[in-house]
């Protein structure tokens, strides 16, 4: 482990990651609180650019959080490069993996939208004497008749 | 000659059957890390894996549907607090893992002076850490089952799709007390109660005023206003089936996650403090070892917390 760090200067490390991690955890609760219009009753950001600006911090600060946890506490930053690596690359994977699931997701709120939207349509039924599609010739008969 | 060629590749096997057992139990260590921890290394990026998986599978459904369920609307309750605190528990549960992160680096730490009371103190803190968030979450479990009528296949909150107001069991419209329809608007939140499987009233925030003043609402009927679905009198919908399943479903993984961290915690702790590590004279490995797994499950909460509390 970190034989080139001395005790305290360990245990600053400590301190420093608590403070940090506190600090952004209260930071993003007061965010989101904001956000969402419990803080000031006619502030929020629900919808629009101020709601993607809002997720984009809120991913970027648990990302810092994710990044510091791996690299201090678990001490990633002081192994081998080859570690480091083979535990970290494969997780690139991941970000395919987001746009494709998302996609996907959309995709079936989009089908699930038009499905709904068939089911409620109103059919017109077709006027007696002008029989549409394939008929059986019993009903054929009886429909022109 | 032949003899003694055959005596030297004799040799030279044996010398390479034991180079070779020496390599396979750590004689050259790969990336300079015990096999143990490097194996923990690994099995965490599966298990990283598993949970990304289960956090997609989140993200792909909620974007499948026209509504979710807002998050500081479900997890608003505190114990012994009535009134309505949006994520002000869940921020809690945060800080005890944080916390509980923390006492495991110190826990590392002192092992590697091998200084055996240290890391039995700091072990104990994490556990206690470590079980104070399992009470927390099973208290929020308890609220949402049993007060709320959450479970696996069954969503109680909902969420608006257009305008409307709210109606009386007796189909009129309901008013507040000063005489003013009883507004909602696209987006609000509300939780329909169910007693024996029937709703029978609406809970939802009073959005005319500040404050998060709860309304209660006998009747389940709602008619719209605007949009596309205007002069339109409906029930009122639970919330998408699929929030449940995968609430319950990812916080209980990682709940099971703290709860076998807690346990390994101990009996690494007990096995600390009976000089087992001691007598190893490796620097503690197995507490530093145990430290990787306890830090990953803080490092998984960071991205539940952000996915199921924040977005």
């Amino acid at each position: 482990m970190a034989g080139h760090q001395t005790y305290e200067e360990q245990k600053a490390l400590v301190f420093r990651g608590l403070l940090l991690l506190g600090a952004i955890t209260i930071v993003e609760v007061f965010i989101a609180l904001l956000a969402k219009g419990h803080l000031i009753h006619s502030v929020r950001f629900t919808e629009g650019f101020g709601h993607y600006l809002y997720m984009l911090l809120m991913i970027g600060f648990s990302l810092y959080k994710a990044y510091f946890i791996i690299f201090f506490f678990m001490h990633m930053a002081y192994e081998v490069r080859g570690l480091a690596i083979s535990v970290l690359l494969p997780t690139a994977l991941l970000v395919w993996a987001i746009i494709a699931f998302f996609q996907e997701g959309s995709s079936w709120g989009a089908r699930r939208e038009q499905i709904k939207e068939k089911d409620e349509e109103l059919v017109k039924p077709a006027p007696a004497n002008q029989p549409q599609g394939y008929l059986l010739p019993g009903i054929s008969t009886r429909n022109q008749g | 000659m032949a003899e003694t060629s055959v005596a030297h590749a004799h040799e030279m096997h044996e010398h390479d059957h034991s180079d070779e057992a020496r390599l396979w139990e750590g004689g050259k260590e790969p990336f300079k890390a015990s096999y143990g921890k490097l194996m923990m290394w690994y099995f965490l990026v599966s298990d990283a894996f598993t949970f990304a998986g289960f956090l997609i599978a989140y993200g792909a459904l909620r974007f499948s549907m026209p509504t979710w369920p807002e998050p500081d609307f479900v997890f608003a309750s505190f114990p012994f607090v009535k009134a309505h605190w949006p994520l002000i528990f869940v921020t809690f549960m945060t800080f005890v893992l944080i916390f509980s992160s923390v006492t495991m680096v110190r826990a590392v730490q002192e092992g590697h002076r091998e200084n055996q009371r240290g890391v039995v103190f700091w072990m104990l803190m994490t556990i206690l850490g470590g079980a104070t968030f399992l009470g927390s979450q099973a208290y929020e479990w308890t609220t949402l089952i049993v007060k709320e009528n959450m479970t696996i296949s069954q969503n109680p909150f909902g969420r608006h799709i257009a305008d409307g107001v709210y109606l009386n069991p007796d189909g009129s419209e309901a008013k507040r007390a000063d005489g003013a329809p009883l507004e909602f608007h696209k987006g609000e939140s509300y939780l329909l109660h169910i007693h024996d499987g029937k709703a029978e009233g609406l809970a939802f925030h009073d959005t005319s005023q500040p404050g998060e003043k709860m309304i209660e609402h006998e009747g389940t009927k709602i008619k719209y206003t605007t949009g596309a679905y205007a002069g339109q009198i409906r029930e009122a919908e639970m919330g998408p089936k699929a929030f449940g399943a995968l609430f319950f479903f990812i916080t209980g993984f990682h709940g099971f996650h703290v709860f076998s961290g807690v346990l390994f915690l101990a009996i690494i702790m007990i096995n600390a403090a009976g000089g087992l590590y001691a007598a190893r004279r490796n620097g503690y490995e197995m507490v530093e070892k145990m430290g990787l797994y306890w830090h990953f499950v803080d490092l998984v909460w960071v991205f539940v917390f952000l996915v199921f509390y924040l977005l």
